[in-house]
């Protein structure tokens, strides 16, 4: 059943491809992002980080860096709160160690002084005294009773007794008999998995401006995909009032999930309170890579039974991750995603978390579910071989719809999947000749979606603009989209509208800017605050007309008299009424807040063509092409945006990226020279196929689409690889030389 | 009643069923049952969780109404990135 029942599905504004609100300024360098930020007076914050993979602290003396000139403060854990919560003190702990160097690169202490020199010399004149400890880096080495324990106590009430001290979370999913349905199989395989960590890759470094004064108020302007969510964790870990901590954020240059929580902003406030003056942070490339947030790397099991003609009887997976240093709850995602695609009877996803001595994991689009889809999706396309069936046909023999019991519990609703597999079908693309050396690979990918807390005004101007004023960073065109869907509801036109992101303390709570929920949600608040205005409009213009606001329709971006007795008035358009609004009441605008839900699953297909360099072992992207249903797009360039985005960020984690651990547990390739993203000359025009099936539970139907576009390309770009080197790979990243050993081992 | 289904893992902690039916008009009351009946399940329902009811996922809606002839399932806390 619908959730709203004024459903629109005739637009005027949705669906156009109007310019974006913020290009001018990007491209012009106005756009002001963290780091473009100073104030009068400020300091220069730097933090002092752990040579080493994992060691006790014995002591820190600051005393020689306090004592340089220019020196205004210095903190280390001890100058933080000390929260309740396990959440926030991880958060803290990661901020700042507490009595353990957990990774590489960990924060211990920091320092603000008057200028950068100054700082990086106080840096260097603050002496730990460490006792290096045994480090663990691998997922499976991590899992084993006898690894170096990276923290004591942590495993949750769901993980078995005797699993290894690393271990933090046990869960499993699915429903069946998964012995009488692999004994119906033709053919059954069970094939081994790793994947590698990989770091989002946003271009723009974290940076921070923290002002905390005297009367213990603070401002605080930081690149994040959440103010909300920082001023949440800052309050907690620095012991502040929420209300006494503005934070405001900065353009922000790619996030991912990757700024969905806190590295530098407690800090650098607790340098700002201690020296009274405003501290900026930036962190350097090399800082990002060794302590922000990367995925989770992996580790994984699958078996899954056919029969000759492609249903599938039985499947399992066995899910092992680590996400760094502290507990994390990824693997829930990837045990649950792993066969969403799938109508099966007989089905079982077991997940292990574990720690490691590396960077605190941090989300990054669809967290968890690339790596699971990865394996899955791999043992799937190789049964289609060793079967002689067609990969397309057995996904769609198998596909969930309408109806099924999914392998994470529920009973599906209408869903996209089989209309996206028929669109990939039909595509040209599909039935492309391929050359020598050159493979096809195919994947489905599945994410959830949410919508979440989320709070907007709208506020009618004089002169008919209209100004909507919302609380989620844009990090994926929201600001356009938000204004197309004011522009649609009120039925005016798109460039009236103007849509600005506002600080903590000027609109109520939002979540932060992730799980693909902006559109969905933001967009969902803004037309019942639209609404809302048109409600007070159209009364408005019944008080003018002398006549009951019940007789009053809005149409055409206009108040128009309606029914019988209502009279005949010449309709007052937007402009109109708002010339008059202070003589007829006063302002006019609409709010709406809402925890949104209903935001719906969405599914994708990827296709790709690679050709293997059967010499050197790499491996060129020939073409790629994304299928993924959208619900409604809202606006088109953007949808296409998050599709080909999701497509590369997959042929980096897919071909080349990977964190590079050495013996002694310390990352080797911490700049991007060495740690290899995508660049524009190793990609082809990636083409894209939108569905539109509306979701029900959006008044114009939207669907998240960040998200998914991440989850499929693993699984296609290997498929892929696979067939054209004839050999099945079955570890990430396929860089040259392991796609050429495995090659040379077929 | 209102039949709930726990996920795998869960079960354990809660004597081993798959579902467990508790006295329920909505999803407050939902997770207090499973916590009253089930105290094991106490420490992973105030980490969070979501609901799933008739297939939509609820992350926080406390007041949804729930009865006999909906599907209920319960489900990890959803994230995002």
């Amino acid at each position: 059943m619908a959730f709203d029942e004024n459903v629109k599905t005739e637009f005027k504004v949705i669906g156009q491809r109007v310019s974006r609100p913020d290009g001018i300024d990007k491209v012009t360098g106005k756009a002001l992002y963290g780091a473009d930020l100073s104030a009068p007076g400020m300091l220069i914050g730097r933090v002092l980080r752990s040579p080493h993979a994992h060691a006790r602290i014995k002591k820190i003396d600051t005393s020689a860096s306090e004592a340089m000139k220019g020196v205004k403060a210095v903190v280390v854990n001890s100058d933080l709160a000390e929260p309740e919560d396990d959440f926030f003190r991880d958060v803290k702990d990661n901020c700042l160690a507490r009595d353990k160097a957990l990774y590489d690169g960990h924060a211990v202490a920091a320092v603000a002084a008057t200028s950068r020199s100054i700082a990086r010399a106080a840096i260097r004149a603050i002496k730990v005294e460490y006792e290096e400890l045994p480090s663990v880096t691998d997922v499976d080495e991590a899992m084993k009773p006898d690894a170096p324990v990276v923290q004591e106590g942590r495993a949750d009430e769901t993980v078995p007794a005797g699993s290894g001290p690393n271990v933090t979370t046990y869960l499993e999913f699915g429903h069946g008999d998964l012995e009488a349905g692999f004994a119906k199989a033709d053919k059954i395989i069970e094939r081994s998995f790793k994947t590698a960590a990989t770091h989002q890759g946003y271009i723009e470094p974290h940076a921070c401006l923290a002002s905390m004064g005297a009367d213990g108020r603070g401002d605080l302007w930081c690149c994040t995909q959440g103010q909300y969510n920082v001023r949440t964790i800052c309050a907690e870990v620095c012991g502040i009032e929420a209300t006494q901590l503005r934070v405001t954020a900065s353009e922000i240059g790619g996030g991912f999930g990757g700024k969905t929580t806190c590295f530098i902003e407690p800090v650098a406030l607790a340098l700002s309170r201690k020296s009274g003056k405003p501290v900026k942070i930036v962190m350097s490339r090399e800082e990002v890579f060794r302590a922000t947030g990367p995925t989770v790397s992996s580790s994984s099991d699958v078996k899954v039974g056919m029969t000759k003609d492609g249903r599938i009887t039985a499947a399992s997976a066995k899910l092992r991750y680590q996400g760094g240093a502290f507990p994390c709850g990824t693997v829930e995602f990837g045990a649950q995603s792993a066969f969403a695609a799938y109508d099966l009877e007989a089905v079982r996803s077991y997940g292990w978390n574990t720690l490691t001595n590396r960077p605190k994991e941090a989300a990054y689009r669809a967290p968890g579910a690339p790596m699971a889809i990865y394996a899955v999706e791999s043992v799937v396309d190789e049964l289609c071989q060793e079967l002689g069936l067609d990969p397309l046909d057995v996904r769609l023999k198998n596909a969930a719809k309408k109806g099924t019991l999914a392998s994470y519990g529920p009973t599906f609703n209408d869903i996209g999947l089989v209309a996206t597999l028929e669109a990939a079908k039909a595509h040209p693309h599909y039935a492309a000749p391929l050359g020598e050396n050159q493979g096809r690979g195919l994947s489905c990918g599945f994410w959830f979606n949410f919508g979440g807390n989320t709070c907007v005004s709208l506020n009618v101007n004089h002169d008919g603009t209209v100004g909507v004023v919302e609380g989620n960073p844009d990090i994926g065109g929201s600001r356009a989209s938000i204004s197309m869907m004011a522009a649609e509801e009120l039925d005016i036109p798109y460039e009236k509208v103007r849509t600005v992101i506002t600080d903590t303390n000027s609109l109520g709570f939002n979540d932060v800017t992730d799980g693909s929920r902006v559109t969905f949600a933001v967009g969902l608040a803004t037309i019942e605050a639209a609404r809302a205005a048109k409600r007070e409009m159209c009364k408005r213009a019944a008080q003018i007309w002398g006549i009951d606001a019940e007789a009053v329709v809005w149409e055409d971006g206009a108040a128009k008299p309606s029914g019988p007795n209502a009279g005949d008035h010449p309709p007052m358009t937007l402009a109109e009424i708002a010339a008059d609004m202070d003589s007829t009441g006063g302002p006019i605008a609409g709010h709406h807040e809402v925890n949104a839900d209903g935001a719906g699953v969405s599914f994708g297909v990827h296709l790709v063509d690679t050709e293997v360099d059967p010499e050197t072992g790499a491996t060129k992207i020939l073409r790629y092409t994304v299928f993924q249903d959208a619900g409604k797009a809202i606006h088109p360039d953007y949808v296409e945006g998050q599709m080909q985005g999701g497509a590369v960020q997959g042929i980096g984690w897919a071909l080349n990226e990977e964190y590079i651990y050495g013996e002694d547990g310390r990352l080797q390739n911490p700049m991007f020279l060495d740690y290899r993203v995508p660049v524009a000359s190793d990609l082809p025009a990636i083409d894209t196929v939108i569905l539109e099936i509306p979701n029900p539970g959006h008044p114009y139907g939207v669907r998240g689409v960040g998200e998914t576009s991440i989850v499929p390309p693993l699984a296609a770009i290997s498929n892929a690889v696979s067939r054209a080197a004839d050999v099945r790979m079955s570890e990430l990243p396929m860089s040259p030389p392991r796609v050429l050993k495995a090659m040379s081992e077929r | 009643m209102v039949q709930v289904k726990l996920w795998g893992s869960l079960r354990d902690l809660a004597d081993g069923q798959e579902m467990v039916e508790v006295e329920a008009s909505n999803f407050k009351q939902v997770l207090e049952q499973l916590e009253a009946k089930h105290p094991a399940l106490g420490p992973r329902i105030k980490r969070g969780v979501s609901l799933a009811l008739d297939g939509v996922i609820y992350r926080e809606a406390w007041f949804t109404p729930v009865s006999e002839e909906n599907e209920v399932v319960l489900m990890p806390y959803m994230v995002g990135g």
